[in-house]
Parts: structure tokens; sequence; C-alpha cells
């Protein structure tokens, strides 16, 4: 009924190969972007600004994480001040060359944060698991105090805040107060969709299975021939990459200002977790993952508001980290690998229904 | 088959929450939300905040009907002193056409102080907030009543110079500054270091990092091994009852350790017990229940049970009374807004004009009932601060005690400092918009 896949013929590898190898689920994927390009349509500037930007920068964050975690097996938690490295790089780089379009920078940034994402995987050679995560919280710590002690990253400015200014391109102000929300929401779907896609095919791709047979069993895959140093330090790579990137955008085009304090371990967790949620080793786990993470808790506090309860603030803002965990304990009893596997789970009904085997 | 199911109860509850976009204001009311944190590791600190903001904005609806005979629609946010959370509030606020914000923060104040000067809603941040602020000319939108973080600083100092008999008894003074190290905790940094070279003292930081703010074992065995001459803390929520110990247990003398006005919470010095006697900290408002208002709150607002307190001892305590105060600002810029244009029913941007020719003198003091509770206060086009005079008091192991005069800043020095701080702002922010709103005083200084 949903899937028929009757009279859907390969003709060529290249066709059996295909991201999307079955008509429905490319039907849906364009559905979901056409649906994202004309959300600004439809929704108001609220939900656009408090929803639908950070749930993308998130999004991204995530498939970052997903990367070295989910793909390459390697437990990271200096996430948030990877993507801090990608903020405070692109504050430098536009104060010190303000003519120079804000995009450029935003996806330069992700160099830098790299570069260090690199020297902070050198450790996973040697070390695995539960004590690769805790070199890597020496990295968020590490990162987090420089970004409080050292001066130069902000501008020595006295609040120890980096504050954004006002960056035009395109004839727009895309970035600073003065930016449309949908200016902003625009280019985040550029670049969001843009990584995807770079991202997607990598995985699908020689380095792609490289991380993943890292992830599997790394000495078979010594045996077969990988190179632990170019597997594990390129998925720190890209993964820093992509978390730069996003962290970039994430001060860019949503906060406008960030503390150090912006970046603790409490988003390296929230990333974490969102990508346990959604589904480790998979891209469409990262943006159910983020969606479930940031956007159930302001659904939960328009709750009492939507049927006109007067309930106090502070007693929604407990009630929703009841809700949540609760939430996250259930769904990850009933499902142990995420939101991504129950998708695939429900798919797989669809495809056999109405005559299920 | 469970698994679908559960799938259509999910997708059934999303269809029901998406159309849960806030309803805005009704008409015929004033919008004045509160940004309060009742949760997290500064709620200590943020709930009597709270709970003052909010009853006083309840006692003017059941007293005299809100502002000018329209009621007072009153919101609450719940930040978490979370900036990304605050943030959020903001935006969810914002297409409700709120007449004030008070973040409460002075890392949301950061980031809502380009946006909110965008989008024309006046901020309202009471003794917090950027001190360059003070600048009306650079900040039409923002205000930081009744003094900065850099007149506080040089209050400190000033009070510290008068117990060694002078300013030049600074010299070779060490003086030691333990702050939360973040944007709050940061302000007064560039007048401190300023002023240590002007009056030659030296000056010790003794930064508290935001996760680890209940250990400071560590700071206050520096402090021990430097032997400061006086303390001074920037301190905020849960910091301050744990530096408050520190201090008493390293038997650092306590009334050489002085606070800024947000470290003078009654929870901050009551659980270090004994040890936290002497301990001073500056103030600019009144504490306990001796004054007219906090009179009318008891009899129009508790006892009818529409207090959001949890105990009646809690009101008359410090941060209640300050955020009685702020709720008063608030309300005294919407009356002045009413009374220039003749309007009840105000917009923000009147609201901002009516703040920025805030008067209030001795007289109108009185009639709201705020008479010894705080000094006079008048802000102009150029001056959003106000610069008014603070006091010190003193933790006498039960209570407050007030033990100083009301003393003002150094206002001479700061003012300079505050410009040229707001030109380096704007600088660093070009390009930022140039001040279009006239000036709202009639003065017109």
């Amino acid at each position: 009924m949903f899937y028929r896949e009757a009279g859907q013929f390969k003709t060529s590898y290249a066709a059996d190969q295909a991201a999307f190898p079955v008509r429905e689920d490319r039907v849906g994927v364009a559905l979901i972007c056409v649906a994202a390009v004309l959300a600004p349509l439809f929704v108001g500037e609220f939900v656009l600004n408090t929803i639908l930007i950070p749930f993308l920068i998130f999004s991204l964050a995530a498939i970052g994480l997903n990367v070295l975690t989910g793909y390459c097996g390697q437990l990271s938690l200096g996430t948030g001040a990877f993507m801090g490295v990608g903020a405070y790089a692109c504050y430098k780089l536009t104060t010190i060359f303000p003519d120079v379009n804000i995009i450029v920078f935003i996806l330069a940034s992700g160099l830098f944060s790299a570069a260090v994402g690199v020297m902070f995987g050198l450790p996973s050679l040697r070390i695995k698991g539960f004590y690769l995560a805790v070199a890597t919280l020496a990295a968020q710590f590490f990162l987090e105090w420089c970004f409080i002690r050292i001066p130069w990253l902000y501008n020595y400015n006295p609040s120890g805040a980096i504050e954004v200014p006002t960056r035009t391109g395109f004839g727009l102000a895309l970035t600073g107060p003065t930016a449309a929300p949908t200016t902003r929401y625009y280019v985040i779907l550029a670049i969001v969709a843009l990584v995807t896609w770079v991202v997607g095919n990598l995985l699908r791709g020689r380095i792609g299975r490289m991380w993943m047979m890292i992830r599997d069993m790394d000495i078979a895959a010594e045996l077969i021939g990988v190179r632990p140093l170019a597997a594990k330090l390129s998925a720190f790579a890209v993964s820093s990459f992509v978390c730069g990137v996003a962290g970039a955008m994430f001060v860019f085009f949503w906060l406008g200002a960030a503390e150090p304090a912006s970046f603790n371990i409490r988003l390296s967790f929230q990333v974490l977790f969102m990508v346990i949620l959604g589904g480790l080793g998979s891209m469409a786990g990262s943006y159910m993952g983020a969606a479930f993470i940031f956007i159930m808790p302001i659904l939960i506090r328009m709750v009492p508001g939507a049927f006109g309860l007067d309930i106090d603030a502070a007693t929604v803002e407990h009630l929703n980290f009841v809700i949540i965990g609760a939430l996250i304990v259930g769904i990850l009893i009933l499902e142990p690998h995420g939101l991504a596997r129950l998708w695939s789970v429900l798919r797989q009904k669809l495809r056999v229904w109405p005559f299920p085997y | 088959m469970k698994i679908l199911k559960s799938f259509g109860l999910t997708a059934a509850a999303f269809a029901l929450l998406l159309p849960a976009v806030p309803a805005s204001a009704e008409d015929g009311e004033l919008f004045l939300p509160l940004l309060t944190y009742r949760t997290g590791p500064f709620a200590g600190s943020g709930i009597p905040i709270a709970d003052g903001m909010h009853d006083y904005l309840a006692m003017l609806n059941e007293r005299d009907g809100g502002i000018g005979g329209v009621k007072i629609k009153i919101e609450e946010c719940e930040t978490g002193y979370n900036t990304q959370k605050g943030v959020e509030c903001y935006d969810s606020l914002k297409s409700q056409n709120p007449l004030v914000i008070n973040p409460y923060s002075t890392g949301i104040t950061l980031q809502l102080i380009p946006k909110a000067s965008v989008d024309g809603i006046p901020v309202l941040s009471m003794a917090y907030g950027l001190s360059a602020a003070a600048d009306g000319q650079v900040f039409p939108w923002v205000f930081n009543p009744p003094l900065s973080y850099w007149d506080g600083a040089s209050a400190a100092i000033k009070y510290i110079a008068e117990q060694e008999g002078g300013m030049d008894a600074l010299k070779g003074k060490k003086i030691g500054y333990i702050f939360l190290d973040a944007g709050y905790g940061r302000e007064p940094i560039p007048l401190l270091e300023d002023f240590a070279k002007e009056y030659g003292f030296t000056l010790t930081q003794y930064p508290v990092p935001f996760d680890t703010m209940q250990n400071q074992s560590s700071q206050w065995l520096n402090v021990r091994r430097d032997r400061p001459d006086y303390m001074i803390m920037w301190g905020w929520g849960a910091m301050n009852p744990t530096a408050v110990r520190e201090a008493a247990k390293v038997r650092y003398p306590m009334d050489k350790f002085i606070g800024v006005w947000w470290s003078g919470g009654e929870d901050d010095a009551r659980p270090a017990g004994a040890g936290a006697k002497g301990y001073k900290t500056m103030n600019f408002n009144g504490v306990g229940t001796d004054f007219p208002v906090i009179q009318d709150i008891l009899t129009y607002v508790y006892d009818k049970g529409n207090s959001t307190v949890s105990d009646k001892s809690r009101i008359g305590e410090n941060l209640y009374n300050r955020g009685v105060m702020n709720s008063f600002l608030m309300a005294e810029a919407v009356r002045n807004a009413q009374a220039k244009t003749g309007k009840s029913l105000v917009t923000p941007a009147e609201v901002r004009d009516g703040m920025e020719a805030l008067d209030l003198d001795a007289g109108r003091l009185e009639e709201a009932g705020f008479a010894d509770f705080m000094r006079p206060l008048s802000l102009s086009c150029t001056d959003h601060a106000g610069e008014t005079d603070v006091y010190i008091q003193q933790w006498n192991g039960e209570a407050w005690e007030k033990v100083s005069d009301w003393f003002p800043p150094m206002v001479e020095k700061v003012r300079p400092m505050l410009e040229q701080a707001a030109a380096e702002y704007e600088k660093a922010n070009a390009p930022w918009p140039k001040r279009e709103v006239p000036c709202a005083d009639d003065a017109g200084q």
C-alpha cells in the first residue's frame, strides 16, 4: 500500500547502489526537502527562531558526533568544545577580515576545529572505550579553559563573551540582530544540506567503510589492510569539522553572542544524547535525536498554555525534566538502537503491509 | 503493531501540540513578562527575586486595579539562568508585545542588547548587565539603574579606603577579588584594574568557574596564602553561600569581606552559621517589612493567598525586596508613559520613553510607599544608570544590619570610563545602529 515496490527494476549498478534505492523513499525525502524549503512561508518567526534554526544546527552537530561515535566507534565527550573551537575560530576570522563573506568563514572555521580534533584524537590510537571518553573529556575542559583564559580569542572583551557583529552577503544581513530569521534559516538549511550530502556519501564510500571496519573490529580491519592511524584520525577530523561548522552556526546564526559556558560539558552531553537516542550509526537518526532532545522540551513547555492551564513556569520545567527523562528511558528500553531503528522497523512493516509474513 | 500504535500516539500528540503557539496578550492588558529562574544552581538567588517581582505587580493589580486602571498581565518564563533558554524565552515573548524585558542574568542581557535594540523592546537590567549600557546615547533601549557594576566596584573601593583612612591609604594594600567566572563576574575587572594602577593597590583575582562553584577550597587556600587585606566578591547563586562558608573556614576576617549587592541574600550568609557574622555586602534597597509597600504586599497579596512565596518570613528578605524594587521601576516607567501619552494602553516604545524620563523624587517614593526603601532616582537621555548611592550592610548572625550611611559611588571617575566602554562596544560591534529615538526627558540634557 505505502510501499509498492513491484515493478521497480534496477537496470544498472549505479541504480542498485543508490542512496535511496526504493522509489517511495526518494519521494519521502523529496517531500521533506520541499517542506524544509517552504517552511518559512507557513510558520511564524517564533517557530523559525526557536525551533527550526536550532534544530538544524543541533542535527548537524549530531551528524558530526555520529561520524565519530556511531560510525567509527570512538566515544567522545568533547563535542561541545569542538563546537566552541568552530565558533571562536569564526569569530576571530570575521573580526580580522570583516569584508569576507561570513559563509566562507563558517565553513573555514570547521578546518580549525578539525585540526584541534585530530590533535585530541591522537590518544585514540592507544586507548579505547571509556578511557578514550576520559581523554576527550580532557579536551572539553582544556578547550573551555582556553575560551576563558585566552583573552585574544574574544578580542579582550571585558565581559569575556563573543558578540556576533552584523555581516552582510548577497545584499542581505546574514548575521547580527538585523538578520531576518528567514535569511538565517535558508543559509543554515543550505549548509546543513550540503554537509549532510557530503558526509552521507563519504560514509557510503571507501572511507566510511574503513571507519565502520574499525568500529566493528579494529584488529580484523588492520589485518585486512585498514590503517588505524588514518581511519581514526580522519574520523576525528571529519567529525570535528562538522561539529565546528555547527558550533560556528550555533553562535552566528542562532545565539548572537556566546560565553564560554555556552560550550560546557552540558552541550557535549546534549549532543551525545541526541546521537544515542537517535541511533548510533544513522544519518536520519541524527535528525530524529536532535528533534527529540531539542524540540520535545519546548513543546512540553507549551502544553499547559495551550490548554489554558495556569501552572508555574518552574513547575513545568521540573515536569519537563521528569517527562523527558522517562521518555528517554522508555525509548531506550523499547528500542536500544534508537529512533532510527524504530523507524526502520516501522518501514519494514509498511513494506510488507498488508500481508505481513 | 505495538510500535505502530505508539508512533500513532506520538504523531497525534505532535498534531495536538503544534498549533499551540503562545497566544498574544489580550487587549486591554499591560504585558510585563518576568524572566525568572526557580530551577537550577542559581535558584537560591533566583526564587526570592522572582517572588518579589511577581508580588509587587500582583499587589498593583489587587490594590489599584493595575497601572492607570489597566490590569497587568504577569507571566513568568523559566530561564534556569541559562542563556540559551533566556533567548528562547525572549523569542517566545517578543511577539506578544512585552512592554519591558528583565533578563535577570548578565549573560542573557548581553545577548539581548543587540536584539532588543532592533526589535524596539526596552531592556531593564537593574544593577546588572553591561555597565556601558549606562550611556543612553549608544544604548537607547537598555537601562541599568540604579547603578552599574562599575559604580558598585568603585563604591566598594571607596568604602575600603574610608575604613583605612582615605584614598592614599590604599597604596600598598592587597585587595582580593573573587568572582563567578562568567560575563557577570568579569564585568567589573577593567575598572578594578584601572583603580589598582591609579591608587597603588594590588589586585589579586580568584576566578570561580561556573561548573565548580560549589567547590571553592582551592581558591580559598590561595586566599589564605596571599592574605589580602580586603576581599571583594561578585558571586551569585550557589557560589555565595559556598564562598562565605569557605571564608569562615579559612578564618578570613569577615568584616573585611565585602560582597556586591547580589551576594547579599539571607540564604547566602545563613548557611555559614556563626562564622558568617560580620560579612558585609553593598546594597541599594531596604531590607525588612517596615515599609508601606511591603505592608501592602502582605495585606493585598500574601493574606489573600496570591503570593508565590513559600513562607511569610521570606517577604522582606533582601533579594525579595530587590525584586519588588525591580517591578516598581517597571511599573513607574509604564505610569510615566501613560502620563506622557495620555493613553492607558502604552506601547514598548512609549515605555522606553517613560523609563528614560524616570524621575523618582522623594515625594513620589513617599507616595508609592518606597520612602527610605531606596534613594531618589532620575534617569535621562544620556544617563541610563542614575548612579545613585549605596550603603553597606553587615550580617549579624541573624539578619542584615545597615552599618554605613548611603554614600555615592565615584561617579566622576566611573562615568568617563563608562562612556569610553560604550564607544568601544560600538566600535567592536560595528555597524552599530545610531540612536534614532529622540530624547524623552523634558529637561533635554
